[in-house]
């Protein structure tokens, strides 16, 4: 075989490697719907996390609006600090409640933002001070257990 | 008693000490190709060739079983998930399969069975017929005109036939969730992409069969060069070839799969 048609078939087999990775990328993995670049970053601390990772989405009505940054744990307040990064384009006022929910009956926890009615908005590491912790379901059921305990009484 | 036990040391003294050589053999044959290569990148035509030979003629075996594969884990993922009620999912579990897992440990399992054998019993008889030994009489490097350019094929094939792999897998996944059991298309891409990252699965992946290839090539070239240069040699070497490949390919995949997806 003369050395045109191997270039050619080599071509040809790094096309449609090239072409696979391409899709990959796009149609199966998250790369372009990934690239938020123009964030700002707000902090807000929580007395439980429940099972909150970074990389966990922000919703705001449903809607994505950023990502759980990092997660430390603050040996003064014995609080969790969790980094938020909010979209560039969307912006929230001071008195902004944080809530962590849990997607589904046993999916993975988001953080969702409810907006107030300040008339400051959030800035680059502001603190958001409204938070609700994540629900423990064992501390609910106990909740409950004791509840209907005392009523029988 | 005492000279059986003795006998056993013995033994297993000789099997170690020969498994250390063909180690440090083959550390010296891997350190021989990266001297040799600027040499072998002069004449590229003969790396192409290669690439042709195990690249190019191995599509169309990855491209039909990487179909069947995800036709396969779109008919049994179905099944197992309609019973939880969760058939959208599909998707996820037939792209992180194909990515993570079967796309690299599939494709390595093929290439030593496809072009492994085809190096080993190549350079087997090349040896057997003492064409490398007239090489270099001729003051020809056989490492620079045949070893590394089979080398830099297997370790460039391998992770494009990989990939290749992993998306026609998907196509052949989609094929039977979405076209033929009716799953919502919508759902089963965009689940998908939800939850299959590009750099903790994608990336990984890829780096899973690059590392593949190289120990599938290398444990090719090896067995050639070592095979004795008779008809037996080099038959029972090409057998060692597709044993030792493939019992290496599933215990890296062990060793990479505990080191990345922790």
């Amino acid at each position: 075989m003369d050395r045109i048609k191997l270039d050619i078939w080599v071509g040809i087999l790094v096309t449609i490697g090239v072409i696979s990775l391409f899709g990959l990328a796009t149609k199966v993995g998250n790369l372009t719907s990934n690239s938020i670049k123009n964030t700002y970053s707000v902090i807000a601390h929580f007395e439980n996390i429940g099972g909150l990772k970074p990389k966990a989405p922000v919703k705001s009505a449903g809607v994505v609006v950023g990502r759980v940054d990092t997660i430390i744990f603050d040996t003064n307040a014995y609080h969790a600090v969790v980094k938020i990064n909010i979209d560039g384009r969307y912006i929230f006022p001071k008195d902004t409640f944080a809530n962590i929910y849990t997607a589904g009956l046993l999916g993975e926890q988001y953080v969702a933002l409810e907006a107030g009615g300040d008339l400051e908005n959030l800035v680059a590491n502001d603190r958001i001070m409204q938070t609700q912790d994540a629900v423990v379901l064992e501390k609910l059921i106990s909740q409950f257990l004791y509840n209907s305990a005392s009523k029988e009484e | 008693m005492v000279n059986k036990l003795l006998n056993f040391f013995e033994q297993l003294g000789s099997g170690f000490r020969a498994r250390l050589i063909k180690l440090g053999a083959g550390t010296r044959l891997f350190f021989l190709i990266i001297i040799y290569s600027a040499d072998s990148f002069k004449r590229i035509h003969l790396t192409i060739k290669e690439i042709y030979f195990t690249g190019v003629l191995s599509l169309v075996i990855i491209v039909v079983s990487a179909f069947f594969v995800g036709m396969v884990l779109g008919l049994q993922g179905y099944y197992t998930l309609e019973k939880y009620g969760s058939s959208e999912a599909i998707g996820v579990l037939v792209a992180l399969a194909l990515v993570r897992e079967l796309g690299p440990v599939v494709t390595a399992l093929l290439f030593a069975g496809r072009a492994g054998t085809a190096i080993t019993a190549e350079i087997g008889l090349m040896k057997a017929t003492e064409q490398l030994s007239a090489m270099e009489m001729m003051a020809v490097s056989p490492v620079a005109r045949i070893i590394a350019p089979r080398f830099w094929a297997g370790m460039i094939s391998m992770p494009i036939l990989a990939t290749i792999f992993s998306m026609v897998g998907i196509l052949g996944g989609y094929v039977i969730a979405v076209i033929i059991i009716g799953v919502d298309e919508g759902a089963f891409w965009s689940q998908m992409q939800a939850n299959v990252d590009f750099h903790n699965d994608i990336v990984d992946g890829a780096v899973k069969s690059i590392v593949f290839g190289f120990a599938c090539t290398m444990i090719a070239l090896f067995e050639g060069l070592d095979a004795p240069p008779t008809a037996e040699g080099v038959s029972r070497a090409t057998t060692r070839t597709v044993v030792i490949s493939s019992l290496a390919v599933l215990g890296l995949d062990f060793v990479l799969t505990s080191f990345m997806f922790v």
